[in-house]
This record gives C-alpha cells, structure tokens and sequence, in this order.
C-alpha cells in the first residue's frame, strides 16, 4: 500500500511539470504582446520606450528557453512573481482567491453531497414510483441547464425581480461580490461559516456551483445502488431473512459509494480551481476567473501561479480518491486474493 | 509464411467463415428489439423528436424565423410581445429569430466537435487498451496531463490561441473532448481483449489490426454510442460556456451562449434576453441526456 | 406423496410460477407436487430452464419479479404463500436457508466472513456481538474449516473455493435450520473440491438433523448423495423416485436420454455419445402435449404425445412419472415400446 502511495505521489511530479510547460508553451503561441498589454492595452498607444523597459523588467526579451528555466528556478523556490497586470505578488493573490474559492466550495460541496446522496439514495430504494420519474426528469434537466443561465435565473428571481418591485429587505438575497462592503475575514466564522449579512452574498453562488454537480451525483448514486441491488450478495442477504431497509444501508449502501465518492472529490477540485462560469455570473474573486481572466489578460505570472496550485491540488485529491478506495474495498487493500 | 503455401490457402477458407460468423453485424433482429424497447422510453421519445425538430428548424431556418439574424428593427430591448415572440436586443434584433438560427450554430459545432472528439477518442482509447503496455502507458500520461489542468482554463487558452469563431471552437473542443471518450473506449477493449473470442481469433492468425477493428470493436460500440450522445450535449455546454466568455464565435453570428453574455447586463429590465436562448440550451442539452439514457437502457437488455 | 421415514416437513402440492414478460407469459413452474422430510436428501435435476431454481427461490419468495400462480407450499403444515414479508423473513435462515452456486459473488466483498456469519444470528436470536462472533467461529469449525478463529476475520476473496462454499454453508446453519435448499452448490467448484463440499452437505445434514434440497443438473453429483429425485423439464415434474429407481430403472424417455447422454468408462473406443436431440423448448410457447415429445426418440406424434397433457403419477409405488407410456419401462433400461414408424 505505501508503495502504491509513493508511486502515485512521485507521479504527481512529471504531470504538474508537462502541465505547466504546456501552459507556458502555449502563452507563447498566443496572439498579442504582453508588454504592450501591461503598458495599457492596444488603444492606449504606449511608446516604445515603456514597452521596452516592461519587456527588460520582466524579462520577456529573453530567448524562450531562458524565460522557461529561469520561470522554473523561481517557481520552486515558491516565487510565483507578479501580476503583469496589478503589479501585485501572485502570492498575495492566490492567498485571497483561493480562500474565496474554498469557502464557496465548501458550501457547494454540502449541498452536494446532503442532496445528492439523499435524492440518489430515495429514487433507487423507490424506483419506478412517481418520485424517482421525478427525480429523474428533474436531475437531467438540471445537468442540462449551463450554469450561467441558472445563475442568472437565479439572480433574477431572488435579487433584481425583488429588488425592482420593493420587497422587504428580508426577502432579498445578493447577487454580486463577496460580501458587504468592508467585509473581510473577519465575516467568516471557523473560516467557512459565514456570518451577519455574508450568507445573503453566499447562498446563490453555492446553490448554482453545485446545482449540476448535485443532479449528476444523485443520478449516479442511484445507478450505483441499482446495480449493486442486483449483486448476488444481496439476495444472499435477503435469503437470510435481513429486511430490505437493513439490506440496502448495510450491504447495499457502502458497496454503491464508491464510484460517488470519486466524482464528489474530483467535484470538490473543479469547485475550487474551475468555476469559473459561477464566480463570473456572481462577481465572486475566486480562483477560476480569475485563472480565465489572466489567460485573456495575457498574465503569465498569475496565470501560472494560479494553476499550479489548482494542478497540485487536483493531483492529490486524485491520489486520496484512489486510497480511499483501498480503505473502502478490501479486495483492493489486500491485493486480488486467490482465484479458486 | 506466404499467402501461397496450400495449407494457408485451407486456413483462409475458415478464416473467412470464421470472420464473417465473428463480425457479421449484427442481425436487424437487434436493431428492431433495440428500437422497440427504445420506444417505451417515453422521456427519450420525446427527447428524439425534439432533435429531430430541432434539427428540422435548423434547416429551415429561413423560412421559421420571421426576421434576419441580424436584421435590424426599431423596437430596442422590447420585450416579448405578438411581432416578437422571444422580444428584441439591445441593438433592435428579433430575438426568436436569432435562437432560430443560432440553432444551425449550435448543431454545426456540437456534430462537428463530437465527430473529432470521437474519431481521436476512439482511435487512442483502442490502442491503448488492445496494446497495453507502452502505449497504453503514454498514451494515458498524456490524457492525465490534459486532465489535470481545468478544464476551462484549457479551453479558453487554446480558444484564444486558435482564434475567436465557429471554427476555433470546434477546434477546442474536438481537441478537449476525446479526453473522456478515450479512457472508456480503453477500458472497453482492456477487458474485451481477455474475452476468448479474441484469442481464437488470434490463434487463427487475423491480424492485430482486423481484430480490433472487425472483432472488438463492434461489441464495444454499445458505451461508447451512448457516451457519444451524451457528448454531443456536453459540447453544447460547453460552446455556450465559452461563447459566454467570449471565446467563441462573434458578434453577430447568434450563438446562444453569446446572446446570454450580451444579454447579462440588464437583468432587470430585459430578462427575457438571457432566458429564451438559455432555455433554447436547456432543452437541446436535456434532449441529448435523455435520449442518449433511453438508448442506454435500450441497448442493455439486462438492465430491465 | 409422502415417503421418507422423518417428520414431513415440506409439502409443495400444485405450485405454479410464472413471469410476466413483454413477449408473453413465461410459465417457470407448472403445477409441480413433492413432499420433503427430515433427514432426506431431495434432489432436482434439469436443464438450464427446467424451472428447478425457480422452484426452489419460491419456497422463500426470493423472487420478486416472478408471480405465484397457483398451489400452496406447506412447511410445517402452514402454507408459507399465505405468509406477509415480515412472516417470511423469520423463515428465511432461521426454518429455512440457501445457498447458491457461486460463493463468491454470494458473499459480500467488504464485509469479513465472520461478521457475515454472526449476522445471521444476529438478525433471529437476540444475542451480543461477541456471541454472535463466536457462533461464526464455531460455524466455520464445524464445517472443517483449518484455524477457525483467523479465518473469521478474514474477507471472502482470501479464501480458495472450496473453503469460500464451506463458509457460505456455515453461514446457512447458523440457525440451525431444518432445511437447507442448495442451488448448484457444487457447479462453480472444481471437482475434486465438489466431492469435499458434498462431504460436508451431507455430514451437517446429520448434525443438525435437516433436510436437504439440492438442484442441479449434474447427475453424479445426485447419485453421489441423494436420497429422493426428481426430474424436471420446461417447469414440470417427469419423474420421480429414489435415486435407484430413478437410475436404475428410469421410466422416462428424458430421464433415459440423460443418462445415456453421459460418457461412460466402461465404453468401449468406437461407442458414439447419445445426446438428446434439439433443445429445450420456449416456456412461453410450449409445446402441445407432453412438452418433451419434440425430442423424445419414442414420441408418437401425431398421437397421445401430442396432443394429450401429461399426467403424473404413481407408476411403481412410490416411483412417479409423467410419460404417457411410462408403464412400458417397467421392466429394464431399454423399453418395450415400439417406435413408431
């Protein structure tokens, strides 16, 4: 088993290096100058001299290989730079996003996994019943729904239609940014329970990141529980004399989580570095925006920055699913026993 | 051993019965059983017909919509009324008309896109699984690398690499999209392979390349039709994420995610300008999801 | 129908089954009639499709897409087809319990051996874990497994075959039952491990003081240990006796066919093997009259074979058949019917 770790962990190494080199590599096939970017853009006409001296500063007129080894040197020794853009330590802004990012996806996570598993787990134990045809339209079209468009519905029916005809102050959720302003930290309690007005600015962004993720986990939880209903360990444990309640929790149950506890894991990880479409929908400063927005600003440092971390991150969230597994599944825990 | 030799030319006579019994397609029997139960599937029938009109207003698009897509009115930002069932944009177009033709972008994209997606997918995930070892190896190592880096910010890098139109994106996502589609086709022919069937075949001297393609294949083709069709939806998705952030096509070919965007800044007084294209997604994604479960089922005869 | 000599302990009379299919009405079991006692090893055998393991699931009604058409099923003179799913669950593992053919599968993967045993105690007798632990202990010893205590604690994939079915059946006793229905306990196992699991069927049938219902489509296997037979073909009983009757003195041209169908030692180098012609038939399309008589090598059709329903009944005492000319076997393995022209 350790060996299996150690061998997963040491992979982590080459998939983050090729990752990030792909990255990089193709940061120089995009169309655009950066310096004349950080300069102020196309319609600003910088002057020569200005582009050339943020060409010197930040050493984009060295050869390729030179940027690329000397952007490694730096990288593990955890100089991640600065914004091309703000000037401001990649840093300092990977901190704050990537705080923002995991409360959100805390939250959305909850919601996930309370709902999903529990609608997933009802439609199998219930199936055919007018219920699970419910479910099953409902998390299909859920999954169907873009994300953006939720969100916007979702802003619309909360925020602006209430907002335009005057509802009480009570009723209205908030639809932009992170919090009131002047909120910091100091909103969050235990570092992810928001507190006073914060849930208002929390609530929709939560629901709409796991919305889809929700409705695919609840699908895939109650494939999951109908295939293994149909185990022959399970009519085994009928044969036994068990009730179907104890059969489905205690034979049932852990045999179907495991597939559903690979993609909350990797959902969790998509959550933090890729929700994107969310965090632009809500003005939410998180890490996939603003991943996405470096890549349009041409900012290399954060853009780099930024995914590192998130590549680092999803690698070792894969490696957890998979020794999960091995705790959850003896067969893989004790090596494939004897055939016969 | 050369095709000359009379011994080989016997063992071709068998191998060419053996062949045909092995890959003959199968019966229509099947087909007709498939369909059949297909058509119990009362969600994927109508998910089916819905492509199916979809498809239909996509080719008759001139004749559905009322007006151009881009053709100019006077009514600016109006909302949904007799002249104009879905309302009209900021710059005074007919909003119905527009989600009439973005359909033809939407499907242009998605069926090219999962056709690529496909065809790579495929080809990788069969010769890693039938090949194994080194193949498999590096063929999976590059799939991991892929895989590790968001998704989102691969699509919009590249989107902006490879330009901001139809085309780009198909590029994008037909490149992105053979991710998925090749790890299951692998697994498919991992466990295929060991199947005895394949190994009889192998005994009577086919070819590696017959037997993944004439032998194998056609028994893995279940998973991946019904992935194909679930992809097509994601490819939707995903060309309307993209086309939302500006990565795709431009102003004014009326992609729905890009009628979304432009429409996203005044919720409160022109709603309907993100509704009725964001609905027009919803319903064309959930079809494919529908349809792509009721073959699922219906190609699984044991699932009843 | 009663014939051993212990205390009758199920009595199946008339018991239909059968599946409503989109092709039609899948008739499994078609009024089938047999009694079972105490310290008897009652044996059914047939083809894939003979309705034996649909027989057998029903006595438990463990299956849940089939529908009792017909008959009662009494054990212990209470008709368990009157039973709700509360009432059947004390009887499944306590009065009555199963095992199935593949003990692997059967056994669920995450969960130790021993604490799937204890389980069975635990859901009929009120007792703590530890009791419940040793009992499993106590179980595997009893079926011959080597250093009990260590096995328990081990999963179902660490143990070989052999020793996986010898747990499955330790499990089934754990509440002493007085009757252990086998499906095919022994079809998933190498043979010379059958012999020993066999070994074990029998040696527990005797410590507990059960019966045992066993199906198969193996002949040695019956001839190996049974007491009673009965044959079974397309959801019917065609024959029935002790295991000398039904083999020495066999009284239907089925029961004929397979054993001849089996290879012999004694053969000699040019003796060709006899298998029954054709294949079993559609159980929803049955065919007219006895339902066998597409294959039967003595069938007279047109004639009684096809158009007259099957009776069975008692041909020798208590040796049962279902032929139409059953009392032309009497006499030897070869019978005296004229095949018609």
């Amino acid at each position: 088993m350790t060996s299996y770790i150690i061998r997963r962990l040491l992979l982590v190494i080459p998939t983050v290096f090729f990752a990030l080199s792909f990255l990089f590599a193709l940061f120089y096939v995009l169309p655009g100058d950066p310096a004349t970017l950080i300069a102020g853009g196309a319609d600003r006409n910088p002057n020569a001299i200005q582009v050339e001296q943020i060409n010197e500063k930040y050493g984009l007129n060295d050869p390729l290989p030179t940027q690329f080894v000397n952007y490694w040197k730096a990288t593990l020794q955890w100089d991640l730079g600065e914004s091309f853009q703000t000037g401001r330590s990649v840093n300092e802004i990977l901190g704050q996003r990537a705080k923002n990012s995991f409360r959100l996806a805390f939250w959305a996570l909850i919601i996930e996994i309370v709902v999903g598993l529990s609608v997933g787990i009802y439609s199998a134990i219930r199936r055919y019943s007018l219920a699970d045809k419910l479910t099953t339209v409902g998390t299909a079209a859920m999954s169907a729904i873009p994300v953006f468009v939720l969100g916007y519905i979702l802003q619309y029916a909360f925020a602006v239609y209430p907002n335009k005809h005057d509802w009480p102050e009570w009723t209205r959720l908030r639809t932009s940014q992170i919090g009131p302003p002047g909120s910091g930290d100091g909103d969050w309690f235990l570092f992810v329970i928001p507190m006073g007005e914060q849930w208002r600015y929390l609530i929709l962004p939560a629901v709409t990141l796991a919305a889809v993720s929700t409705a695919l986990t609840a699908r895939m939880m109650r494939g999951s529980m109908l295939e293994v209903h149909r185990a022959d360990f399970m009519r085994t444990a009928r044969a036994k004399g068990l009730g179907e309640r104890q059969i489905v929790l205690r034979h049932g149950l852990r045999n179907a989580m495991l597939p559903v506890i690979t993609l909350l894991a990797l959902d969790f990880g998509a959550m933090i570095g890729a929700a994107v479409l969310t965090e632009t929908v809500f003005s939410w400063p998180g890490l996939g925006s603003t991943i996405a927005s470096s890549v349009l600003d041409r900012d290399l440092p954060v853009l780099l920055g930024l995914t590192l971390v998130v590549v680092l991150l999803y690698s070792i969230l894969n490696l957890l699913v998979d020794v999960s597994y091995a705790w959850f599944d003896p067969r893989v825990r004790l090596g494939e026993g004897k055939d016969k | 051993m050369s095709d000359q030799t009379p011994g080989f030319a016997a063992a071709r006579t068998v191998d060419q019965m053996v062949d045909d019994v092995l890959a003959a397609p199968e019966a229509p029997p099947y087909l007709i059983d498939v369909w059949r139960r297909f058509k119990k599937n009362r969600l994927a029938v109508i998910g089916l017909i819905f492509i199916l009109g979809l498809v239909l207003v996509a080719i008759f698009a001139p004749l559905i919509a009322p007006y151009g897509p881009s053709e100019r009115t006077d009514v600016f930002r109006g909302s949904p009324s007799g002249d104009h069932l879905f309302g009209t944009d900021i710059i005074g177009r007919d909003v119905f008309s527009r989600v009439v033709y973005g359909a033809r972008v939407s499907l242009r994209i998605s069926i090219a896109t999962t056709i690529i997606a496909m065809g790579i997918g495929v080809l990788v995930g069969a010769m890693a699984g039938f090949f194994g070892g080194f193949t498999d190896g590096l063929m999976m190592r590059i799939t991991d690398v892929f895989l590790a880096i968001p998704y989102i910010v691969l699509a919009v890098a590249i989107a902006t690499v490879f330009g901001r139109s139809e085309n780009g994106i198909i590029l994008v996502l037909g490149l992105t999209g053979w991710l998925g589609v090749s790890r299951i086709v692998r697994s498919s022919f991992l466990s295929l392979k060991e199947l005895e069937y394949v190994e009889a075949a192998q005994a009577l001297g086919f070819s590696r390349t017959r037997i993944m393609f004439r032998h194998i294949l056609p028994n893995a083709l279940q998973p991946i039709i019904v992935y194909g069709t679930i992809l097509i939806g994601s490819v939707i998705l995903a060309e309307a994420a993209l086309s939302f952030l500006g990565v795709g096509p431009q102003d004014p070919t009326p992609a729905w995610g890009l009628m979304v965007s432009q429409g996203k800044g005044d919720l409160a007084n022109a709603f309907h300008l993100v509704l009725f294209p964001g609905l027009a997604i919803a319903l064309t994604v959930l079809a494919f999801v529908l349809v792509g479960d009721g073959l699922r089922d219906a190609l699984d005869p044991k699932l009843k | 129908m009663t014939i051993g000599s212990g205390e009758l302990l199920l009595s199946v009379r008339d018991l239909s089954v059968v599946f409503d299919t989109d092709d039609g009405l899948v008739r499994a079991v078609d009024a089938v009639s047999f009694d079972i006692h105490r310290g008897e090893v009652f044996s059914v055998v047939g083809e894939s499709g003979s309705g034996k393991s649909v027989t057998a699931m029903s006595i438990l009604q463990l299956i849940p897409d089939s529908r009792v058409a017909g008959g009662e099923i009494l054990w212990k003179g209470a008709d368990l087809l009157q039973r709700t799913e509360d009432q059947m669950r004390s009887v499944r593992g306590a009065e009555i319990a199963m095992i199935f053919q593949d003990p692997l599968t059967a056994l669920n993967p995450v969960h130790t051996v021993g604490r799937q045993i204890a389980e069975m105690a635990r859901i009929h007798e009120t007792i703590t874990k530890k009791q419940a632990f040793n009992r499993s202990v106590e179980m595997l010893d009893l079926v011959g497994i080597p250093e009990p205590d260590k096995r328990a604690s081990m999963y179902p994939h660490e143990f070989s075959g052999g020793m996986r079915q010898r747990a499955v059946i330790a499990m089934a006793i754990t509440c002493k039952p007085s009757l252990l229905i086998a499906d095919e306990p022994t079809t998933a196992l190498d043979v010379t491990v059958q012999a020993q699991v066999l070994e074990v069927l029998l040696e527990i049938k005797d410590e507990i003081d059960s019966a045992i219902m066993l199906i198969t489509h193996d002949l040695g296997v019956v001839a190996g240990i049974s007491d009673q037979v009965m044959v079974m073909y397309a959801g019917q009983q065609v024959e029935q006796g002790t295991v000398d009757d039904v083999f020495y003195r066999p009284m239907h041209p089925y029961t004929l066919g397979l054993l001849e169908s089996l290879p012999r030692l004694d053969a000699t180098d040019d003796t060709e093997l006899v298998p029954i012609p054709g294949s079993p038939p559609s159980l929803i399309n049955r065919p007219s009259g006895c339902p066998f008589h597409p294959r039967c090598r003595h069938a007279q059709a047109p004639g009684r074979c096809d158009t007259e329903a099957t009776e069975f009944r008692s041909i020798a005492g208590a040796h049962f058949s279902a032929c139409h000319f059953a009392e032309q076997f009497i006499g030897g393995s070869t019978p005296a019917i004229e095949t018609p022209s």
